[in-house]
């Protein structure tokens, strides 16, 4: 079954890293990926950019409306994801305890959605 | 069948159901997969009961029979449903030969099948209120109605909890399982807090109706024994000690009228003995096996109440020293507060009011009612009547319990002008 890990984090804390703290952090995402590549849980995952990257659309009434920003504010932004195989969800709870920003942030864990093909 | 027979039948059918529907459903939800699919299964199994059990005889084994018929009644339902929707077929072919490899009569299977039940209805990924409420329903069968009144809830708030917490057991796919060694401890803490809400909730609530209340208490030390038959960790035997030897002064905590009676002014003679004895013997045993807890610690506090002849021949320094582990293993400010209350029995009232003074201090307890009638009790006991009057003031404006309310407004009335 796929689960969908969104790995929330103060962009704030992170930015108020030292370069030597900054190496070690991405330095454990990458042993993370790398361990979990091996075990046969990765599927895809991504870093996304700083939130001011962020533009926000909506469609009402066929109109298009473009907003700077997030959805909504809020302390802990989206920084990356990770779509991972797991068997059960505590395989999945397990995998995403080991996210490296699980101890810094949160990391929500949500099951994918299988369509059935007609 | 006669109607005699037929009653006769249907006497014997709830016997079985009620010692054996439990540990059936919990079998077949791990043979089905599927929690709605197994309540049904249990249903038509017991159904098929009533009309062969007459006329073929009791089955050797009842809950055997019970499983291998409500899981052929799943697969035959779900044939028919296959008709209508594709991705049956598959379903059913995956419960066949899962079913065929376990023998349901196995003890051991059947007890992990209980432990599996309680921990999924309990799984830390479930909102708690969901915990309580799937736990009473599926592992002590009580009804919708009977925990929408124990809770004071509405059965329709109620049945939407255990609805949306199977859709998430399901679709989030939370596994039947033991957990294992490595998760167990933290695991198990939230299915003993669980039990123990239960039964706090039948035990210190004083509104609605309290015989149902009674009842939650009941089951929860139900539960504490099944937990503790199945899985005999020492702090299911610490929680199973603390509600037997609370439940044994429930006849002494009340008046006729429905007055609350503190510990002190308890008359001891109507405690249970015989649950003071059990929890003893269990206090015991979990303190010997020096991987206790604070259920352990708490039901060891009660342990010491429970062998005191008299309120005044209460062990105070045995009972402070356990409050001093206590208060390392789990640092709250409740636990603080009673641990003020006891060294305030050992070394006069003074020094308890510091303490209490100090847990105030720090924000914590300021909304909390009996820590403003505990820091009026000691007041009263100094003579220090004004301080004493406005801290009962205060606890009566957070109370919210008719009795203790009723008891505040007495030690109000009770101090000197």
């Amino acid at each position: 079954m796929k689960y969908l890990c969104l790995i929330y984090d103060e962009e704030k804390k992170l930015g108020a890293m030292s370069k030597n703290e900054s190496d070690a952090f991405m330095g454990e995402y990458f042993a993370f990926t790398e361990g979990i590549r091996k075990t046969g849980h990765f599927l895809g995952g991504e870093a996304l950019q700083p939130v001011q990257t962020a533009t926000t659309i909506r469609v009402r009434n066929g109109k298009l409306s473009t907003t700077d920003g997030p959805f909504a504010e809020t302390k802990e932004q989206l920084g990356g994801f990770y779509l991972i195989d797991a068997k059960d969800l505590n395989d999945a709870l397990q995998v995403a305890s080991k996210i490296p920003s699980a101890r810094l942030g949160s990391v929500e864990v949500r099951p994918i959605q299988e369509f059935s093909q007609p | 069948m006669s109607a005699d027979a037929a009653d006769q039948a249907r006497a014997m059918v709830d016997t079985i159901y009620r010692s054996e529907s439990r540990r059936v459903l919990a079998t077949l939800i791990r043979l089905l997969g599927d929690f709605d699919l197994a309540e049904e299964a249990l249903h038509d199994a017991v159904t098929a009961a009533v009309e062969r059990w007459p006329e073929e005889g009791m089955p050797a084994n009842p809950r055997a029979w019970l499983v291998s018929t409500g899981r052929f009644k799943a697969i035959d339902a779900l044939r028919r449903r296959a008709r209508f929707d594709a991705a049956v077929p598959e379903l059913a072919a995956r419960i066949e030969p899962e079913a065929q490899e376990t023998t349901p009569d196995d003890d051991d299977a059947v007890a992990d099948d209980r432990l599996r039940l309680i921990f999924t209805c309990c799984h830390p990924a479930l909102p708690p209120d969901a915990q309580l409420a799937l736990t009473l329903r599926e592992v002590c069968g009580l009804t919708t109605e009977a925990i929408a009144h124990a809770f004071l809830s509405t059965p329709s708030t109620v049945a939407q909890r255990i609805v949306r917490a199977k859709a998430k057991i399901r679709d989030a796919r939370i596994p039947y399982q033991v957990p294992s060694k490595a998760d167990l401890p933290e695991r198990l803490d939230v299915v003993l807090h669980v039990v123990y809400l239960v039964f706090n909730e039948g035990y210190s609530a004083s509104s609605g109706d309290s015989l149902v209340r009674a009842d939650l208490s009941n089951e929860a030390i139900r539960l504490g024994r099944l937990l503790l038959e199945l899985l005999a960790e020492p702090e299911v035997m610490g929680l199973l000690a603390l509600m037997l030897l609370h439940e044994a002064r429930r006849a002494a905590r009340t008046t006729a009228a429905g007055e609350m009676i503190l510990l002190d002014e308890q008359d001891r003679s109507r405690w249970n003995r015989e649950q003071i004895a059990e929890g003893q013997v269990l206090v015991e045993k979990a303190l010997g096996s020096r991987r206790f807890g604070p259920y352990t610690l708490q039901a060891a506090i009660a342990a010491v109440h429970g062998e005191a002849p008299t309120a005044a021949a209460t062990d105070w320094h045995q009972i402070v020293g356990l409050y001093d582990v206590l208060v390392r293993a789990d640092p709250s400010p409740v636990v603080a507060l009673n641990r003020a209350a006891a060294i305030a029995m050992r070394d006069g009232p003074l020094a308890g009011l510091t303490l209490i003074d100090a847990i105030l201090a720090t924000g914590d307890l300021t909304e909390y009612h009996l820590a403003h009638s505990a820091r009026a009790d000691l007041c009263r006991r100094l003579g220090r009547i004004a301080d004493a009057r406005a801290a009962y003031q205060r606890a009566l404006d957070l109370a919210r319990q008719e009795p203790e309310r009723r008891f505040l407004h007495r030690r109000l009335g009770e101090l000197p002008d």
